[in-house]
């Protein structure tokens, strides 16, 4: 077994403010929504507008963060036959005592089935729910770049839908990033000191 | 002590002066004393005596007002072509002033109007006093087709109190610009009694507190009429049957043609929410009108409102044999003369997108008797770029028709002569004679019909602490939830998406959970 630092002090403030505005965010959201009442209407829309625009100007450090510090690469897919051997592993092996099939290091810092889900989540969830959320919190001056034509109930529905989407993958995350580990925590506890015991 | 004298002298003098200030507050601009003109020195018997005497100075004055609705009672729309006015429309209150003259002119701007032989062009008719009495001790009869009582005088007749004349001389003396008591001595009434009418005129805007009009709070701001109906030449800005539900003016200022301020706008412009308020607020005023938040409920003042007029039980009579009225909280809930009625107080308007063009049922025409019909129905819509969603006040009620020609009927209600309803309570003689009057055959059939009518709310601007906030209308079940054509936050969603939505998150949770149970048994069977 071996110490190695996995996650730079950027990354971890980045992952935890952004999970923290996250689930600000999906709690106000939902409120907005009408799905419940909690803390007022207003005081939901005025929390969800203010973490909004945090989390946008915490996107655009992050961005620039990965693409200088080459860490995007972290993201690029594995080949299909590691992906399938996770899914494999997640639905049967695990049950049967079997081993991880991947090995942590420091440029290989996500397995085969995290990278896919990080993928996704930077590309096509993140910036769903941005978009739509500009256009939302922008729409009575839609005018002005030519998208009047643009109905509100359009953009809502991506919105809700991308928020849907982002709750799911949270429920999932959780569960796997806590309970996977050995032992359970340890993941978590990387995330927080930076450092992860690896097998050599 | 000489010195010491004078400066107790002038205290003093400071006392009296600060002390009788208010008094004349109100005309302190005035150029003229009124009690010093030669034309006023004598004794006026009559009114038209008086406006005779007015006229000498104000050559002006009455060629003005003939061309006012306050004087003509008719009102060309020139958005829909229909010729208005009250001596026009049809209501469900009282329904028409054809046949009732005497009564409804105690509210007419002149004297004299008691049949339809009023001579609209007559200047001494003009009643200058109503609106420019400043003593308060100036009225008009109830039944005196506009004139005050010259004599004294019992209201209601016979068991009411004794109405003295006012003093024509005194009040001839005192006039200035009008207050507002002076149009609330009928804009408050309207209908019939106090509140009746709109639900957000009525007496307690006499001298309102803050908390019912944040405008004319009678310590606080403590505007009259004028400052938002501004007037020249005795014509008055802002109507009901034309109202303006934006303004893209912005705020009116000296040197601009238009100097009409009988729009929230003029003073405020359409950004009006300071850097202090949400900053959502302001991009609300392009769709949502400043009173559908600044209005949260009408009838505020103490005073309730009239929502519902039924006709169709007038004429009862009690056990006792007696005309029945019966009362609750002081407010007649059942009147033989009028039949049944509903009040209430702190009401919540309906709301309904509105364009300003408001098309009335018009004498004579063709109602659809199967349904509830408009006196008057509201356009607009989201679409629409000059519609906001806009508070009414909507009046209901049942009211004598036509059952054959299918118009609304024009019932004769006030007079001495048997044919007046409440003479002698028969339907069939006050609808012959109502309808015959307006050049109408009466078919002779006759029945009841639901009608209803919108009345925008303007008046009544709560303070800001008090106005709606974002939940009343972004909530499942908001105020909002009947107007239709949009998308709004927590009162919209698509269902099929919230379903799939939360399928997939619960079915996430609970395969997490299996999976995670299944691990937790494995391990337990595989260590044992």
């Amino acid at each position: 077994m071996a110490t190695i630092k996995l996650y730079a002090g950027f990354e971890r403030f980045w992952h935890w403010s952004q999970a923290a505005l996250i689930i600000l965010m999906l709690i106000t959201g939902f409120e907005i929504h009408g799905t419940y009442t909690l803390i007022g209407w207003e005081q939901a829309a005025e929390i969800h507008r203010i973490a909004a625009w945090t989390l946008i100007g915490l996107w655009a450090f992050a961005w620039f963060w990965h693409l200088t510090t080459g860490e995007w690469k972290q993201y690029i897919p594995s080949p299909m036959e590691r992906i399938l051997a996770m899914v494999k592993y997640y639905a049967f092996e695990i049950f049967q005592g079997k081993g991880h099939p991947f090995h942590k290091d420091r440029s290989h810092k996500h397995n085969p089935l995290q990278r896919s889900a990080y993928l996704g989540l930077h590309l096509f969830i993140g910036p769903a729910i941005w978009i739509s959320g500009l256009l939302y919190l922008f729409y009575g001056d839609l005018g002005g770049i030519g998208l009047e034509w643009l109905p509100l109930g359009a953009i809502a529905l991506v919105h809700t839908g991308a928020a849907f989407l982002m709750l799911t993958f949270l429920v999932a995350h959780l569960y796997l990033t806590i309970t996977m580990s050995d032992p359970v925590g340890a993941d978590v506890k990387a995330m927080i000191t930076g450092y992860e015991e690896v097998d050599d | 002590m000489k010195s010491s004298q004078s400066c107790l002298n002038r205290l003093l003098c400071a006392v009296l002066v600060l002390c009788v200030s208010p008094i004349w507050a109100a005309d302190t601009n005035s150029t003229a004393d009124h009690s010093k003109f030669e034309q006023l020195q004598k004794e006026f018997e009559t009114g038209p005596e008086v406006t005779k005497a007015c006229l000498e100075c104000h050559t002006e004055a009455a060629k003005q007002l003939h061309k006012t609705s306050h004087w003509t009672w008719a009102f060309e729309n020139q958005l829909t072509g229909q010729t208005l006015g009250k001596k026009n429309v049809l209501n469900n209150f009282c329904v028409a002033t054809a046949t009732n003259w005497p009564r409804c002119t105690s509210c007419h701007i002149g004297y004299g109007w008691k049949d339809d032989s009023f001579d609209l062009s007559s200047e001494q008719n003009v009643d200058c006093l109503v609106c420019h009495d400043t003593t308060g001790t100036y009225k008009k009869f109830p039944t005196g087709a506009g004139h005050p009582n010259y004599e004294p005088k019992k209201w209601p007749p016979k068991k009411g109190k004794l109405r003295q004349p006012p003093d024509l001389q005194k009040v001839a003396q005192s006039v200035g610009k009008p207050g507002r008591s002076n149009c609330g001595a009928c804009h408050f009434y309207g209908g019939g009694g106090d509140g009746v009418k709109h639900g957000h005129l009525d007496s307690s805007m006499h001298k309102p507190n803050r908390a019912t009009d944040v405008h004319m709070d009678n310590e606080g701001l403590n505007f009259s009429c004028q400052t938002c109906h501004t007037t020249g030449g005795h014509e008055i800005a802002g109507s009901r049957y034309t109202p303006k539900p934006s303004d893209e003016r912005g705020v009116v200022i000296p040197g601009q043609k238009d100097q009409n301020r009988a729009t929230c706008e003029s003073c405020h412009g359409s950004a009006a929410h300071g850097e202090e308020a949400n900053p959502k607020l302001n991009s609300h005023t392009d769709k949502v009108a400043c009173v559908t938040c600044h209005v949260p409920k009408f009838a505020r003042g103490g005073r309730k409102t009239k929502m519902w007029w039924d006709w169709s039980t007038a004429g009862q009579k009690g056990a006792d044999g007696k005309p029945l009225v019966k009362k609750k909280d002081g407010y007649a809930v059942y009147h033989f003369k009028k039949g049944d009625f509903t009040w209430e107080e702190n009401v919540i308007p309906e709301y309904y997108w509105f364009d300003g063009e408001v098309r009335y049922t018009l004498f004579g025409e063709q109602i659809d008797d199967s349904g509830v019909v408009p006196i008057n129905s509201i356009q607009g819509s989201y679409e629409d770029p000059d519609s906001r969603i806009w508070p009414f006040k909507v009046m209901r009620g049942k009211q004598p028709y036509d059952t054959k020609n299918k118009i609304l009927g024009v019932p004769h209600l006030f007079g001495k002569d048997p044919d007046a309803f409440w003479k002698s309570f028969d339907w069939g003689r006050a609808l012959k004679a109502g309808l015959m009057a307006r050049g109408k055959e009466f078919s002779g059939e006759y029945g009841f019909v639901e009608t209803e009518y919108f009345w925008p709310i303007t008046h009544m601007v709560a303070p800001k602490e008090n106005a709606l906030g974002c939940a009343d209308c972004h909530a499942r079940n908001g105020r909002l939830v009947g107007v239709s054509g949009f998308y709004m936050p927590g009162r919209d969603r698509n269902e099929t998406l919230d379903l799939i939505g939360w399928l997939m998150v619960l079915g996430t949770l609970g395969g997490v959970s299996v999976h995670g149970l299944g691990r937790m048994v494995s391990k337990k069977r595989r260590n044992s």
